[in-house]
C-alpha cells in the first residue's frame, strides 16, 4: 500500500490516469478505513488522497441548481440553511448517517461510489433527480444517477474517473418524505430506506427510491405509476404486488426479504399514499424508525 | 512526502509502508512526524506522541472513544489516515481545560471512565458551538459516542447543566 497526494484536481486526475486502474480515491475514508488491518496487506495498492484539494469541497448554488464538490460532506450539507429550506431530504437523510463523528468526514460522492444498496445519500441524490459529474483527463461526462448503478457494486465509473461534483436541480417540490428503518436511531444502517417526492415542474413527476431491497438502489416505477394515476389503495398489503414488481429484496444480516417488503408496504401506505393528500406545506420531511416503534 | 516523481518508475506501486513526513498542529503546537503511510492518526497520537487518551474502542467508527477535534470538528481519529492530517488543526483530549470537564464530573458522566475521553471531545465541542443545540438535541449530537456504564443520563444532564 503507499498513497499519492495531489494538491490540484488536475495533478489527481493525471495520477490516476497514469497508475492504470491500481490507484483507488480516499475522500473521507469512512468506509474504506474501516477493516484497515486488511487494507495495509494491499501491496500493490495506492491511495490517491482527494483530501488536499480544496476546490472540490465548496458547495454552489446557481440559478437552477445545487451543486456539491467531490468533497462536500454531510455536515456542509447540514449546516446549509438553504439546503434545509429547499431541498429538505439532503438534510434529512445526513442526520441519518452514522454518527457526528461521521457525518463530518463521510462524503456524498465517497458514498455514491462505495455502492451499497444500503446507502443513505444516495436514496435523497436520485429521488431530487441528481446527476454525477464524472471527469478523467480525457474530459467530463455526466451521468443521471438512476442510469449509474449496474448491478451490485457496478457503476458506471471507469477507475480513471473522479466524482467532481454532484448537480441537483433546483425544483418546487409537492411532497418530499425520506423514512429510514433501522435497529436503532443512531450507528444504524438501514433495513430499509425510501425517498419519495413529488414535483410538477419539468421531468418530475412522482419519484420514488428504494434502498436495501434490490443490489442496487433504485426507483420503482410500479409504485410511482400508482402514484401518478392517483389508484385507490385502501391497505398496506395492496401494494404487495407493485412491490414485487420493482425489487427483490434478501435475507441478510440485517434482516428478511419477508420484513422488508412488508416494512416498505407499510411506509409507502402510511406515509406516502396517505400522507399525499397533507404533502404539500407539510414540514415534516423524515422519520427514522425502529422496529420496536 | 511522496510525489508523484515517484509514479514514473512505478516505485509507488512496489514500496509498502514507506515512510511519510507529516506536519500538522498539534494542540496549537506545530508537530511534524515521520511515520509509515498506512498509519491513522490514532496510531500516530497514542504510540508515537505518548498521547493515550484518545481510545481504540472498536477501530471502525461506532463507539467514539478515540474522538478527536480535527480542523475543530469531531472526527473518529481510527478512521483518519494520517497522510489527511497534513496542513490541518488536530485537538485532543490532552489539550482540554480540566475545569470544562467538571459540570460533567458532577453531573455523573462517567464511571468505569473508557468512553470518557471521546464523551469530553464532543461534549465539550458542543459547548463551544452551542448554535448546533439551534437545529439538534444533546442526544443527537453525542449518539456517536458509545457507553456501556451511565445509561447517558449523567452524560447529557452534564452538558445541559453546562450551557451557557
Ligand atoms: C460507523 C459508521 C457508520 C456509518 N453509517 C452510515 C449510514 O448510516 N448511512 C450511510 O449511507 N453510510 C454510512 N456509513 C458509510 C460511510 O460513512 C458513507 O458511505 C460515506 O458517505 C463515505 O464517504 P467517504 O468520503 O468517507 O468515503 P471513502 O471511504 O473515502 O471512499 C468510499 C469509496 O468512494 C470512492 N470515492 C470517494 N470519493 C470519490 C470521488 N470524489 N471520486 C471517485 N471515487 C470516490 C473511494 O475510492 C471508495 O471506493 C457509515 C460508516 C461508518 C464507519
Ligand atoms: S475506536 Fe474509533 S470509533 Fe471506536
Ligand atoms: S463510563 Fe464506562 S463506558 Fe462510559
Amino acid at each position: 500500500m503507499s498513497v499519492l497526494l495531489p494538491g490540484s484536481r488536475r495533478e489527481a486526475l493525471e495520477l490516476l490516469a497514469r497508475s492504470n486502474g491500481a490507484a483507488m480515491p480516499i475522500a473521507g475514508g469512512t468506509d474504506l478505513l474501516v477493516h484497515w488491518p486488511q487494507r495495509q496487506e494491499e501491496h500493490d495498492r495506492a491511495y490517491l488522497d482527494l483530501s488536499g484539494i480544496a476546490e472540490l469541497r465548496p458547495v454552489e448554488w446557481t440559478p437552477d441548481a445545487l451543486v456539491l464538490g467531490g468533497l462536500t460532506t454531510y455536515w456542509d450539507v447540514i449546516r446549509d440553511a438553504r439546503v434545509g429550506r429547499e431541498l429538505p431530504l439532503l438534510a434529512v437523510a445526513a442526520r441519518q448517517v452514522g454518527s457526528i463523528q461521521i457525518q463530518t468526514r463521510g462524503t456524498w460522492a465517497g458514498n455514491i461510489v462505495n455502492g451499497s444498496p444500503a446507502a443513505d445519500g444516495v436514496p435523497v441524490l436520485m429521488a431530487y433527480d441528481a446527476v454525477v459529474v464524472l471527469e478523467s483527463v480525457a474530459g467530463r461526462e455526466e451521468v443521471p444517477l438512476e442510469r449509474f448503478y449496474e448491478g451490485y457494486k457496478q457503476m458506471r465509473r471507469r477507475p480513471d474517473q473522479l466524482v467532481v461534483a454532484i448537480r441537483i436541480p433546483r425544483r418546487p417540490y409537492t411532497f418530499q418524505r425520506f423514512v429510514k428503518i433501522g435497529s436503532r436511531r443512531a450507528q444504524a444502517i438501514a433495513k430499509v430506506g425510501l425517498a419519495v417526492t413529488h414535483s410538477a415542474a419539468g421531468g418530475g413527476g412522482w419519484r420514488v427510491v428504494a434502498a436495501s431491497v434490490a443490489p442496487t438502489i433504485r426507483r420503482c416505477p410500479s409504485i410511482e405509476r400508482l402514484l401518478e394515476e392517483q389508484a385507490a389503495v385502501h391497505s398496506p398489503e395492496e401494494l404487495l404486488p407493485a412491490i414485487a414488481r420493482d425489487v427483490t429484496p434478501i435475507d441478510d444480516i440485517r434482516s428478511t426479504a419477508e420484513y422488508r417488503k412488508l416494512a416498505m408496504a407499510r411506509v409507502l401506505f402510511y406515509d406516502v399514499f396517505r400522507g399525499r393528500e397533507q404533502g404539500a406545506g407539510s414540514t415534516d420531511h423524515g422519520r427514522r424508525m425502529t422496529d420496536n416503534g | 512526502m511522496r510525489n508523484e516523481r515517484d509514479m514514473t518508475t512505478n516505485s509507488a506501486f512496489r514500496t509498502p509502508h514507506s515512510a511519510l513526513e507529516v506536519s500538522f498542529t498539534l494542540n496549537g503546537t506545530p508537530t511534524t512526524v515521520s511515520v509509515p503511510d498506512s498509519e491513522r492518526l490514532l496510531d500516530t497520537l497514542r504510540y508515537r506522541l505518548g498521547l493515550t487518551g484518545a481510545k481504540e474502542g472498536c477501530a471502525e467508527g461506532e463507539c467514539g472513544a478515540c474522538t478527536v477535534w480535527l480542523d475543530g470538528l469531531p472526527a473518529n481519529s481510527c478512521l483518519v489516515p494520517i497522510y489527511q492530517v497534513r496542513g490541518r488543526r488536530v485537538n485532543t483530549v490532552e489539550a482540554l481545560d480540566p475545569a470544562a470537564v467538571a459540570p460533567l464530573l458532577d453531573a455523573g458522566a462517567t464511571q468505569c471512565g473508557a468512553c470518557t475521553p471521546g464523551v469530553v471531545m464532543t461534549a465539550l465541542w458542543i459547548l463551544q458551538h452551542p448554535d448546533v443545540l439551534a437545529t439538534h438535541t444533546v442526544r443527537e449530537l453525542m449518539a456517536g459516542n458509545l457507553c456501556r456504564c451511565t445509561g447517558y443520563d449523567g452524560i447529557v444532564d452534564g452538558i445541559e447543566a453546562a450551557r451557557p
